[in-house]
């Protein structure tokens, strides 16, 4: 099981508190494509991602980069037990949407890059960073856990 | 995943925005290395002070900008422009080049902090692409 100290929940806690969960999903998973070009295989059917100002206009990239925020919340209310809580999310990752688990680490350093340039120096230091970046470990290892 | 001319054009482009701040981004990215990913911190057993603020990780900081600094300078060939650094690294200094990787992404957490509007994702995708670049020529002569 993974032990968080009072610091470190207090810090994810926090943070979360402060994200605007419609702002920063379809920032984090826009970025994504565009950073990680590759990650665009499992979007054939989102339309226009033929360039930067494409994905990031794609009203379907938005939408799914919420989807994807509403996931990390489920995560932050069950902390002491992400790995259970993400199982079915982990099999359907592997069994439906057949993505490649090291892509949940990419999109994890995009939503650690956002989170940075909305909170700045102060709001994301490093004991911030620090807390945040395991959450975010814990949240892509579970998510890998049900594949075989 | 070379370097586009257009990717150099952006890498040069940023560079010249944020190189005047570049020991604070380096003070910064090494701070938040330090802690985020503390098994870097075996490297630097020799330094009294691991501390954020702490002289050693200031002056390496710069060092380290320095370095990046150079590479910029010789964006066109990275491979023959970074030898020095690369056998610094692989006979004397041996660092994984796994911490590369983790190096890079704390420079981008910092410049994302310090230059939100102009780390826009077409700048990030560059510098991305830039460290990968840099981190490949520096472990160039490692084996």
């Amino acid at each position: 099981m993974v032990e968080w100290t009072d610091a470190e929940r207090t810090a994810i806690i926090g943070l979360w508190g402060k994200l605007n969960i419609d702002e920063i999903g379809p920032q984090a998973l826009s970025r994504c494509l565009i950073v990680y070009p590759w990650t665009q295989r499992y979007f054939s059917t989102f339309g226009n991602l033929s360039s930067p100002a494409a994905i990031m206009g794609n009203a379907k990239v938005a939408a799914h980069g919420r989807t994807v925020m509403g996931g990390l919340e489920r995560a932050i209310k069950n902390m002491d037990n992400i790995k259970a809580t993400y199982a079915a999310l982990s099999v359907m990752h592997s069994e439906k949407l057949h993505v490649d688990p090291d892509n949940f680490k990419l999109l994890a350093d995009c939503i650690t890059v956002c989170a940075a340039m909305k909170f700045g120096p102060s709001g994301f230091n490093a004991d911030i960073q620090e807390a945040w970046q395991k959450f975010l470990s814990v949240v892509v290892s579970a998510l890998g856990r049900q594949y075989h | 995943m070379s370097l586009t001319a257009k990717d150099k054009a952006a890498v040069t482009a940023l560079w010249a925005k944020v190189s005047g701040k570049a020991d604070e981004i380096g003070h910064d990215a090494l701070n938040r290395m330090l802690a985020v990913y503390p098994q870097t911190k075996t490297y630097f057993s020799h330094w009294k002070d691991l501390s954020p603020g702490s002289a050693p990780v200031k002056k390496h900081g710069k060092t380290v900008m320095g370095g990046v600094a150079e590479a910029v300078s010789k964006i066109d060939d990275l491979t023959s422009g970074l030898l020095n650094l690369s056998e610094l690294h692989a006979f004397q200094l041996r660092v994984d080049p796994a911490n590369f990787k983790i190096l890079s992404h704390n420079i981008l957490v910092v410049l994302a902090i310090l230059f939100p509007t102009e780390f826009t994702p077409e700048a990030h995708v560059a510098m991305d692409k830039f460290l990968s670049a840099l981190s490949l020529a520096l472990a160039e002569k490692y084996r």
